[in-house]
């Protein structure tokens, strides 16, 4: 059989993918790749770095991986991604699409998707208005005014607030994957009498596999590039919420050293590649 | 293995549909019963009430010398076989044998012998390492007939286990079903809606209509004596004639013409009542001369045999005829009951 089943020659097919070719090469891969470059150099925002870069090597990695406030930032976003992405997000999601049924389970499902779709400027408002201290409505709710959660607890904070703000993935896609087990094949198990973790071990995450996978990528991956933690405490206190997404932000625009900033970030697309591999590879093994 | 009893068995659906209307069934020891019915009969909530997968709104359930009406399914003891036979993909044959074993906390070694000796019993010891999706649809039924019976179930439960295969296997399927329940004389529960699957695995069957059970018999009785009209017109490859008729003295008027009170009925009509008059196509035979005279409109081959319609009046009348006796389009000929076969229904029941 022909491989050009269309019939259009190479050059006509060409035309087809050229206009996606394009568009990701200007605005993914060049600028990708433009990081890299930056991130081997010493260019800053201002002054005589700005003007005229130096090559440096790989200095700016080297200083990266031994600077202590890159490696508690790093550290920060592990615990920001298990906790608020996996632990939070994922086993939250999938809890409410087992439990809920009917009527309350449409109605949570609004909830969750509100939380989803507002701006994260809007929600971060909220937050802030939901935990400050002397007039947050989470104090008064507990009658505890003066209690300071973003400065006492800023990483309890942004895990809860990230949960909450991304479930309703979670919840919707497990919802779909939970409608998709074979009726008879958790009846099945009943019969032989499995409880209720034999059966979620045995017949629903076997059948779910590849939806958990697909879920803890990507929740994974936007968790640990997300921004958002930076508009409720802007890495405070004393870096004590300092993930990489803000440790960037902060050393590249607030310091304005682009080249150290490139190089970190980097690092990160680097550790974004791993988390990816990691993961295709366990969907792809044979189950 | 025991037998099952159901008493007052009633299953009301939330919303109101009755599937199950007080129902009282007794099946022995050992016995294959059938569950027949058309669709919505509530035959397979029957099943999977017995099996424990939906609660009873009333009545009880006995399988040996227990009360198992509030029970999990897992607490029983039955097994079951599902209509897509229901094998976790991400096992191999001999897991999926030896699941419930698992669930019952049977030492490793002890399963995998287990789960090899049923394997044998079924042909399988050659697909003992593959996964259900590398197996055909038959090994397929035949692996969820391996873990039922790895079991040691009290009594197995089988809906509609033939009808995801193709018809040539079935009939080898159906076969092989009857000779191992035979064999290891099991109480078994099978729902179908196929009535020649019914009549010719089943050592009893009921049909059922409407939550219902309209007929229970062994598959002679209900071919032969069905003891209303829905069974009489839902059982039999072809359909029974059933004609409306009147009682005049010891005749029948059926159709305009006159035939002889069956030997069923006899001594049991009172002059002038109205019946329906019924009679399987096979237990009439075509003549030149008979009781009840019509036209040919159509003959139509059953292979070894013609089924004949016959214009009687303004009914119609079906004969079969066995082949090389066809008669010709429109000639006029005659249809003669079998005495000890033909019945009679008054108000939809048998007389």
């Amino acid at each position: 059989m022909s491989t050009d089943a269309a019939g259009l020659g190479r050059v006509r097919a060409s035309a087809f993918v050229a206009p996606a070719l394009i568009l990701i090469a200007v605005f993914l891969v060049f600028p990708a790749l433009w990081v890299v470059l930056l991130g081997v150099t010493n260019y800053r925002l201002t002054g005589l770095a700005a003007a005229d870069p130096e090559f440096v090597g790989l200095d700016n990695f080297v200083s990266a991986l031994t600077d202590g406030r890159f490696l508690d930032s790093t550290w920060l976003t592990v615990q920001f991604v298990l906790g608020s992405a996996v632990i939070g997000q994922a086993i939250l999601g999938f809890t409410l699409a087992k439990v809920l049924h009917g009527r309350v389970k449409r109605f949570v499902e609004g909830l969750v998707i509100l939380a989803w779709i507002l701006p994260s400027a809007v929600v971060s408002f909220l937050w802030i208005a939901l935990l400050d201290r002397d007039s947050g409505t989470l104090n008064t709710l507990l009658g505890i005014p003066g209690f300071p959660w973003l400065l006492d607890h800023p990483m309890l904070s942004i895990i809860v607030f990230n949960t909450w703000r991304g479930t309703a993935f979670s919840m919707m896609l497990y919802g779909a994957a939970l409608g998709n087990v074979p009726p008879s094949h958790l009846e099945s198990a009943r019969l032989a009498g499995a409880n209720g973790w034999q059966q979620l071990r045995d017949v629903i995450f076997p059948h779910i596999r590849g939806h958990i996978l697909t879920n803890l990528l990507l929740i994974s991956l936007w968790t640990f590039n997300d921004f958002t933690p930076f508009l409720l405490t802007a890495g405070g206190p004393d870096g004590k919420s300092e993930i990489l997404a803000v440790h960037v932000y902060k050393v590249a625009l607030q310091g304005g050293e682009l080249g150290y900033g490139a190089a970190v970030s980097t690092v990160i697309l680097l550790i974004n590649l791993v988390v990816a591999v990691f993961y295709l590879r366990l969907l792809r093994e044979q189950r | 293995m025991a037998a099952i009893e159901l008493r007052g068995l009633t299953k009301v659906y939330p919303g109101g549909v009755t599937a199950l209307d007080s129902l009282d069934l007794v099946i022995p020891d050992g016995e294959f019963f059938a569950l027949l019915g058309p669709s919505g009969c509530g035959k397979t909530t029957l099943l999977r009430t017995i099996a424990g997968l939906e609660t009873a709104t009333a009545g009880s359930i006995r399988i040996g010398d227990r009360d198992v009406t509030g029970l999990q399914p897992g607490a029983r003891d039955v097994a079951m076989v599902f209509q897509d036979y229901a094998l976790f993909p991400h096992m191999d044959v001999t897991d999926n044998i030896a699941y419930p074993l698992r669930i019952k906390k049977v030492a490793r070694a002890v399963r995998a012998q287990k789960a090899r000796e049923v394997g044998e019993r079924l042909g399988l010891e050659k697909l003992m390492d593959r996964r259900p999706g590398q197996l055909s649809g038959g090994q397929q039924q035949r692996v969820a007939l391996a873990r039922v019976m790895a079991t040691q179930a009290q009594a197995f439960l089988f809906d509609e286990p033939l009808s995801n295969l193709d018809a040539r296997l079935r009939l080898e399927a159906r076969t092989f079903l009857k000779k191992l329940q035979r064999e290891l004389g099991v109480t078994t529960v099978f729902v179908t809606h196929d009535q020649a699957e019914a009549l010719a695995m089943a050592d009893r069957m009921a049909v059922m209509e409407n939550g219902h059970i309209r007929q229970i018999g062994t598959p002679a009785e209900v071919f032969q004596r069905p003891a209303n009209t829905f069974v009489a017109s839902f059982i039999g490859s072809t359909p029974m004639n059933l004609l409306d008729g009147v009682v005049r003295g010891d005749t029948l008027e059926v159709a305009g013409c006159r035939v002889p009170v069956p030997e069923t009925a006899a001594g049991r009509l009172a002059d002038g009542e109205k019946i329906v008059y019924g009679v399987r196509p096979e237990y009439l035979s075509y003549a030149a001369e008979g009781p009840i005279a019509g036209k040919v409109v159509l003959v139509e081959s059953l292979g070894a045999s013609y089924l004949v319609t016959l214009e009687v009046g303004e009914d119609l009348v079906q004969v079969t005829v066995p082949e090389g006796r066809e008669p010709e389009l429109g000639e006029a000929g005659c249809a003669v009951p079998r005495p000890d076969r033909a019945l009679v229904y008054r108000d939809g029941e048998l007389v």
